[in-house]
């Protein structure tokens, strides 16, 4: 028996479902009951119920791409903070490969970083990696930082709302997956930039918010503003939380 | 040489003795399974990641997280598992007279019993090798402050999206006047015969905290132990709405 | 305190921004944020109030103790600043005694206060060089956002125009205290501090968390209601042109003579 609906707030160790439902995301199972662990939105589908949650901490998995900070400059790597209860290494071999070269003619302590995760060990140490497409060191920009469970909401389905947002604003926009964004345009458009992605943070909850964005962006960009509704947008955050989900 | 000539202390003098059958009024005209006032509040501080203010009667209680995150101190740490650290702390303000600045015995238990009384709750297993911080903070303090703590942490906890089995919500019973009572005030707490705070899950029922001190005979005691449980209950309703609450629902 | 690392980029775009006249929360250069003060709000403190400028929030309370006069200075009564950088209020924060920051934020506020005449101290004595009041004003800073100094002169003051304390009468040798008698305090100056940031080569009022990371010099200044100037403090490692430093009073003067309108009533 379901005991909450779809897109309902929960919080932790609300009993979700009894019997025969199986726990997803964000649940446990206690004595056949599904119950949620965390606050975040319901999820079923199927017998499945999982809780997306509206808050937390950025989890390094081997193969997501993160911004992250030089804190520390080591014998043989660099340490970073990755906005993580788990800070990462970068072996110098992953930039200088047998070379030997001074780490500090490379990346000093405050630079940020484009990286990969290269592989999270059974002791949570993280091995990060620049290998790849667009990985490297930014320069000039601004970071702006959001719950890593909204990046997603930020990306939209196959990227919709971010590149609403680079379109508009003619900015470079890269996103980590651990909540950081770094953004480079002119120095009014990042502003707006920001503007948007505090809001998309904000109100990433809510249904309706693609449209919302484009409206913003519109009239933050002093346009006016055209109604081209897309009816698209139920279905689009449907299959767009599915994604969350997995 | 300084004579106080009127005390400023409530409750003084002849406030409870007034009353002597059994389901009598309290002091402060509650019913004997009358919590005083609750106020609960949730994502109250910017730079924490989660936090919660709360108010019961004129207790005035701030809690914040930090966490999960990187440990520094190496002795501490704990290869499966996040590590739980809490810190219950008075403002020097908080009471009638002013209490030194810093950690004393009192404070120091009553971390080290919070801590206790949080961890069953929490899935530490899913950040082995880091730290859970917790912060109450005291701002005025009216009898019961340990209860109105911890209720205050367990809303802070989630609103930082830790995983926990369920909220941990606190009240105290006890015995005043010769009545056993839920939710004792400062005079309660004074002048009354026993005081029983205890902690729980409520959806299991599990217990997580149980402190007491006074006398109560048996009886007293499984009467006092339900009024608390009961009080819980209602607490931690109104803990779920202040989250709930705070995303508009 | 553990110090943060501030990544280069903010350095670089906040800089940029304020050369430029602009700031990252898009305030002029020389705006305050948004302030909101309440007193009243600890009823076991004598006197109380809440401020929060931006994020940052401190709570203020005084609380008045008769005791022995300092030995040099037998006919005032004693004022004791004391806060707390409480671990609750930023993620680099740690329990324990005070530190270099929280000591200097205590004593600067102390001076402001104290140099501005906000508490008419002699008349605090109840036997001369017996007894006086002692005033112990804690501040508790629960958020941390930015510009602390500004918050703590704008509660401390707050809180002290809430204080009240027992009347008292003296019989014989000995001292009566009159519970059912509060009186206020008396007060007699409203002084305020307004901090600027040197950022850039600009200055810029009220600064927020990040520019509080990335400043290269601060500067304090305590104004009367009059305008003159009560105490000072310049912080930061990077030095300030003598040019500079008048600027920043004339500032100062300005702000504070517009926070007090606003927000001291």
């Amino acid at each position: 028996m379901l005991l909450v609906e779809d897109k309902q707030i929960v919080v932790p160790g609300e009993i979700l479902a009894e019997g025969d439902y199986h726990s997803g995301r964000g649940t446990f199972k206690e004595e056949e009951k599904v119950c949620s662990s965390l606050v975040g939105l319901v999820a079923v589908r199927d017998k499945k119920i999982s809780v997306i949650p509206l808050q937390s901490k950025y989890i390094p998995k081997r193969g997501d791409v993160v911004i992250g900070e030089v804190t520390d400059i080591r014998f043989s790597m660099w340490n970073l903070d990755i906005n993580s209860p788990y800070s990462g290494i970068l072996p110098a071999a992953e930039v200088f490969g047998k070379e030997k070269r001074e780490l500090n003619r490379a990346f000093n302590v405050g630079d940020v970083l484009f990286l990969r995760v290269v592989d999270v060990d059974e002791v949570k140490k993280v091995k990060l990696g620049l290998k790849g497409r667009g990985l490297g060191k930014f320069r000039g920009g601004i970071l702006i930082n959001i719950t890593p469970t909204k990046v997603p909401r930020l990306i939209g389905k196959k990227g919709s709302m971010i590149n609403m947002i680079k379109d508009q604003t003619r900015c470079e926009v890269v996103v980590g997956q651990n909540g950081v964004v770094w953004v480079k345009g002119k120095p009014e458009m990042e502003r707006v930039v920001q503007k948007v992605v505090k809001t998309i943070e904000d109100e990433a909850h809510t249904s309706g918010l693609t449209d919302r964005i484009r409206d913003m962006l519109l009239e933050l960009l002093g346009e006016k503003t055209e109604k081209t509704t897309e009816k698209q947008e139920d279905k689009e955050e449907d299959e767009f939380e599915e994604k969350l989900i997995q | 040489m300084i004579i106080i000539l009127t005390s400023k202390l409530i409750g003084n003098s002849n406030k409870g003795s007034l009353i002597t059958s059994g389901t009598k009024k309290r002091p402060d005209g509650r019913a004997f399974d009358e919590l005083r006032p609750l106020k609960i509040e949730a994502g109250v501080l910017e730079r924490a990641d989660g936090s919660s203010y709360v108010e019961i009667g004129d207790n005035k209680v701030l809690a914040a997280v930090y966490g999960p995150r990187e440990l520094h101190v190496r002795r501490l740490l704990k290869p499966n598992m996040a590590i739980l650290r809490c810190r219950y702390n008075m403002a020097p303000f908080s009471v009638e007279d002013r209490k030194r600045p810093g950690p004393d015995r009192r404070s120091v238990e009553i971390s080290k019993i919070t801590t206790e009384a949080l961890n069953p709750a929490v899935f530490l297993e899913k950040f082995p090798r880091s730290t859970i911080d917790i912060f109450i903070e005291v701002l005025q303090a009216e009898g019961g402050t340990r209860c109105a703590g911890i209720t205050a942490a367990s809303v802070a906890l989630a609103d930082a999206g830790i995983p926990m089995r369920d909220m941990v919500a606190a009240c105290a019973a006890g015995k005043a006047d010769g009545q056993v009572v839920m939710d004792l005030s400062e005079w309660e707490d004074k002048e009354g015969e026993a005081d029983l705070p205890i902690a729980m899950m409520p959806r299991t029922g599990d217990i997580t905290l149980l402190q007491m001190d006074g006398h109560l005979t048996s009886d007293e005691f499984e009467k006092a132990l339900d009024l608390a449980i009961k009080g819980c209950k209602i607490i931690s309703e109104e803990q779920k709405n202040a989250i709930k609450n705070r995303y508009g629902d | 305190m553990v110090q943060s690392i501030v990544p280069e980029i903010i350095r670089e775009s906040v800089a940029n921004l304020i050369r430029n006249g602009d700031r990252a929360d898009g305030r002029a250069l020389d705006q305050y944020r948004e302030i909101s003060l309440e007193t009243g709000v600890i009823k076991k403190a004598e006197g109380s109030a809440r401020v929060k400028i931006g994020n940052t929030q401190i709570v203020v309370g005084a609380k008045p103790q008769i005791g022995e006069p300092f030995p040099d200075t037998p006919n005032v009564g004693v004022l004791i600043t004391n806060s707390e950088l409480l671990p609750m209020a930023a993620p680099n924060f740690e329990a324990g005694p005070p530190n270099e920051t929280s000591v200097e934020l205590s004593r600067v506020t102390d001076r402001c206060i104290r140099e501005g005449k906000v508490v008419d101290l002699e008349k605090l004595v109840i036997i001369p060089g017996k007894k006086v009041w002692m005033i112990f004003l804690d501040l508790h800073i629960v958020d941390y956002d930015g510009n602390l100094m500004d918050a703590a002169v704008l509660g401390s003051l707050a809180a002290l125009m809430d204080t009240k304390i027992p009347s008292t009468t003296i019989e014989g040798d000995e001292v009566v205290i009159d519970y059912e008698t509060m009186v206020p305090i008396p007060i007699k100056e409203q002084p305020l501090m307004c901090t600027l940031a040197k950022i850039g080569g600009e200055l810029v009022a009220d600064p927020s968390l990040e520019e509080d990371d990335v400043l290269d010099a601060r500067i304090s200044i305590g104004v009367r209601t009059d305008g003159s100037i009560c105490a000072m403090q310049k912080g930061g490692s990077v030095p300030l042109t003598r040019e500079e430093v008048l600027k920043s009073v004339e500032i100062a003067q300005t702000k504070t003579k517009e926070l007090r309108e606003k927000a001291i009533k």
